[in-house]
């Protein structure tokens, strides 16, 4: 099953080798990672998505509390979470369907962020599957270009994960 | 007063009481050789490899409980330390292994004998930093010191670029440490402990089965008690030999690949099982899916969490230092009026006797060439079952943790978790460093002792007294063993050729060597060499070639599939 694990490490050079690390020395799946400094400059917020059946989850997260940097690690999976993801596409929109292109990202609530002659690049975020059926609804063949962030999440309600 | 990184470095080994440290010089570690130059308080035992520096630094710590200390130099340095840090690492052995690094200008640029220490190590150390500015390494010397030693132990590498042992500044040893992102569990979880003694209480068929985690933890103390109290039979893995004395009537052997007929039966029919610093290992259970068929309950005590049901479902998992757990439920134990029902304890012991009948470590006595297995009883007759044993990997590492009785902690040193071929030797010389008076042997093979066999000129240098008992059956005889059982008797590669003349070899690093052939010479060949007090003596038993060790679980197999000895 598809989790989406919420770690906080030091901020040091190094802590993101050693999370990496051990997925592919473990054989753990991997399928985003992203990382970023939080609002406490001495700590970083990771967030990974992977897959497996639940004991192979709860090797993943006793492994990732017994790394020396980390300090918390949550599954937010255990309870409801909002999961978010940013992509930059950018599309090929000629004089023709440069409307066209403006209405499907209105109705997938994107954004166009910038503009050229013959391109639009539209900023969207979701869900990976809202991002995916994007992708799928405009159809390989006006697509130049994609950039996506990977997933992060967050707990619904009272619960936090702060230290 | 501002200090150099170098002074800065030795000052800490100082404050740490480091006695020795293991090492080979090299351009990076200059400077920080030539402070160790200057001070008489950490001594510097030269070795003639990096393999042997942490081999050697892990032997110390295995037979003194302190951590071992290892210093390399950068590139070659490191790559050469990597076998002994990744042994150390499988068996959770506390050590601090310094290596130097190119100056912090020239990393990264592929600089003369630049290598990424930190990169290279990453996955087979508990952690490792690199220190790049002076200001921060005291703090890093003292964090990997209690990284090291607390909590699962393990080795800690600090790599220092050589700018840093000159630059400056003030200096400062931290009494004490926290780190908010690492707080290891000592106390057990009090509703856990309380499960675990109901489930001890009402078991039928119980068993205990302890591995290295007593030995890290010094708990051989508290295992026994609750062992006795309870009587019931009691099992160690290969790393926890020693943990409960192995001639106490409740100790039914070692258990797995080569563990005993009874102490597999046993683990496999037991109701309920407690293991205690012990990681369900695949050369101790076997088939995870084998032990899964018989229904029992478990109860397992580690300060690791990640080691409980990784490869084994229990029902009452207890996080904690052993020697706490334990100390609390002998506690409540002692305090509860119930204790185990007598008849089915009984009828349980009748059974593991029956088991035992099968006498399953049985050789050949009568044989005209040597047993090994002979020549490890003879060597714990002669040594009162109180020396310090080291030993290399293969036939011999099996025979001597079968045939020697070990009944007390830190007295079997040997590489479980890697199998590391050359710890022996090294290994035996940290041990006799930390244990001036103690009989150490290290019982090798020919093919193993060759790995590391350059330590023997460190021996001669520092004077250790060191007693080697090569098991010499002219083969890579685990590998043979495999083959003969699993590839058809194809004997590929395993064949030990072209061997030196031991004895002359030992001569020429000016020890003593003597060559036995025969049963009749080998107790007096052993007491000839105990007897040389203050010599190192290189024993060469030329040994039965085909000799096989016995009971064995083939690699995959359910525990009780085993192997035994044919009828002799
Ligand atoms: C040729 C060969 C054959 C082998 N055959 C066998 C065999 O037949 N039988 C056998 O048993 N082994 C055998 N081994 C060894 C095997 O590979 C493993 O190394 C060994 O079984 C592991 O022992 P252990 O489970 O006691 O764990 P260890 O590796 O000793 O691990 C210790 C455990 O204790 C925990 N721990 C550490 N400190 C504490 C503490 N303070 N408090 C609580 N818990 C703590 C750790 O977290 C860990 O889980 C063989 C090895 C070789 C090379
Ligand atoms: C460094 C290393 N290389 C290879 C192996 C695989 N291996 C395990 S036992 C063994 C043979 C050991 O032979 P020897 O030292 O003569 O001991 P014996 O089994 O004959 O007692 C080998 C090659 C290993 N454990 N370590
Ligand atoms: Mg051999």
């Amino acid at each position: 099953m598809r989790h989406i694990i919420s770690i906080l490490l030091e901020n040091e050079a190094g802590a993101l080798s050693r999370v990496s690390g051990l997925f592919s020395a473990r054989a753990y799946n991997i399928e985003s990672l992203t990382v970023a400094p939080t609002e406490d400059p001495s700590l970083s917020r990771m967030t990974i998505v992977t897959s497996g059946s639940s004991d192979v989850i709860e090797q993943i997260t006793k492994q990732l509390n017994k790394l020396v940097e980390v300090v918390k690690v949550v599954d937010l999976f255990e309870a409801p979470h909002i999961e978010r993801e940013l992509m930059l596409i950018k599309v090929r929109a000629n004089a023709k369907d440069r409307d066209d292109m403006k209405r499907m990202s209105d109705i997938f609530r994107g954004r166009i962020v910038d503009v050229s002659e013959d391109t639009y690049t539209i900023e969207l975020t979701g869900t990976g599957q809202k991002l995916d059926s994007f992708i799928e609804a405009l159809g390989s063949s006006v697509i130049l270009e994609t950039a996506r962030t990977g997933a992060c999440g967050i707990s619904r309600g009272q619960r936090v994960l702060r230290i | 007063m501002e200090l150099t990184g170098a002074e800065i470095l030795i000052k800490c080994l100082q404050a740490e009481k480091v006695e020795y440290v293991f090492g080979y010089p090299g351009g990076a570690v200059l400077y920080i050789y030539d402070e160790l130059f200057k001070q008489n308080k950490v001594k510097h035992v030269l070795v003639r490899h990096e393999q042997g520096a942490t081999h050697a630094a892990d032997g110390y710590s295995r037979s003194s409980r302190k951590v071992g200390v290892a210093l390399v130099t950068s590139g070659p340095g490191v790559t050469n330390a990597v076998t002994g840090i990744a042994t150390a690492y499988m068996d959770s052995i506390p050590m601090v292994i310094i290596s130097g690094q190119v100056p912090t200008h020239a990393i990264g640029l592929d600089a003369f004998q630049e290598c990424d220490a930190v990169g290279i190590t990453r996955p087979c150390v508990k952690h490792n930093f690199l220190v790049k500015d002076v200001k921060d390494l005291a703090l890093t010397i003292k964090k990997a010191f209690y990284l090291a030693a607390t909590g699962r132990p393990g080795p800690v590498l600090v790599d220092i670029p050589k700018d840093v042992t000159t630059d400056k500044c003030k200096f400062e040893y931290p009494e004490t440490i926290t780190m908010r992102s690492y707080n290891p569990v000592v106390k057990g979880h009090t509703g856990q402990i309380k499960k675990a003694v109901q489930l001890l209480l009402e078991a039928k068929r119980p068993m205990i089965y302890a591995g290295g985690g007593v030995i890290l933890s010094d708990a051989a103390p508290q295992l026994t008690k609750l062992v006795r109290m309870l009587g019931f039979p009691c099992t160690n893995t290969l790393m926890g030999l020693g943990g409960f004395p192995a001639t106490d009537k409740h100790f039914v052997g070692m258990l797995g690949m080569h563990g005993t007929y009874e102490a597999n039966m046993a683990m496999q029919n037991c109701d309920v099982l407690v293991a205690i610093g012990a990681r369900f290992d695949d050369r101790v259970i076997g088939d995870p899916a084998h032990f899964g068929q018989v229904p029992r309950k478990i109860i397992h005590i580690d300060i690791d969490p990640s080691s409980i049901s990784k490869r084994v479902k229990v029902d009452v998992p207890i996080v904690g230092h052993v020697p706490d757990v334990l100390d609390d439920l002998i506690k409540l134990i002692d305090a509860s009026k119930q204790r185990p029902e007598a008849k089915a304890l009984a009828a349980w012991w009748e059974q593991i006797k029956l088991w035992k009948t099968k006498d399953c470590l049985r050789y050949d006595r009568k044989s005209k060439i040597i047993k090994p297995q002979f020549v490890l009883e003879k060597l714990y007759e002669i040594t009162k079952g109180d020396a310090i044993i080291t030993s290399d990997v293969g036939q011999h590492q099996m025979w001597a943790a079968q045939f020697y009785k070990f009944d007390k902690p830190r007295r079997w040193i040997n590489s479980g978790g890697l199998g590391t071929m050359g710890f022996g030797l090294p290994a035996a010389m940290g041990a006799q460093m930390a244990n001036p008076d103690a009989s150490v042997v290290c019982v090798t093979g020919e093919a193993s002792f060759q790995m590391c066999i350059q330590e023997l000129s460190t021996c001669k240098q520092y004077r250790l007294p060191i007693k080697i008992v090569n098991l010499n059956n002219r083969y890579m005889g685990m590998v043979r063993q495999w083959q003969q059982f699993f590839h058809g008797n194809r004997y590929s590669e395993s064949y030990m050729d072209a061997l030196p003349d031991f004895v002359k070899l030992a001569e020429s690093y000016g020890h003593i060597g003597i060559s036995i052939d025969k049963p009749a010479d080998v107790e007096p060949a052993l007491k000839e060499a105990f007897k040389r007090k203050d010599e190192l003596v290189f024993m060469d038993f030329i040994t039965d070639q085909k000799e096989n060790v016995y009971p064995m679980v083939g690699g995959g197999k359910g525990l009780t599939e085993m192997i035994l000895a044919e009828e002799l």
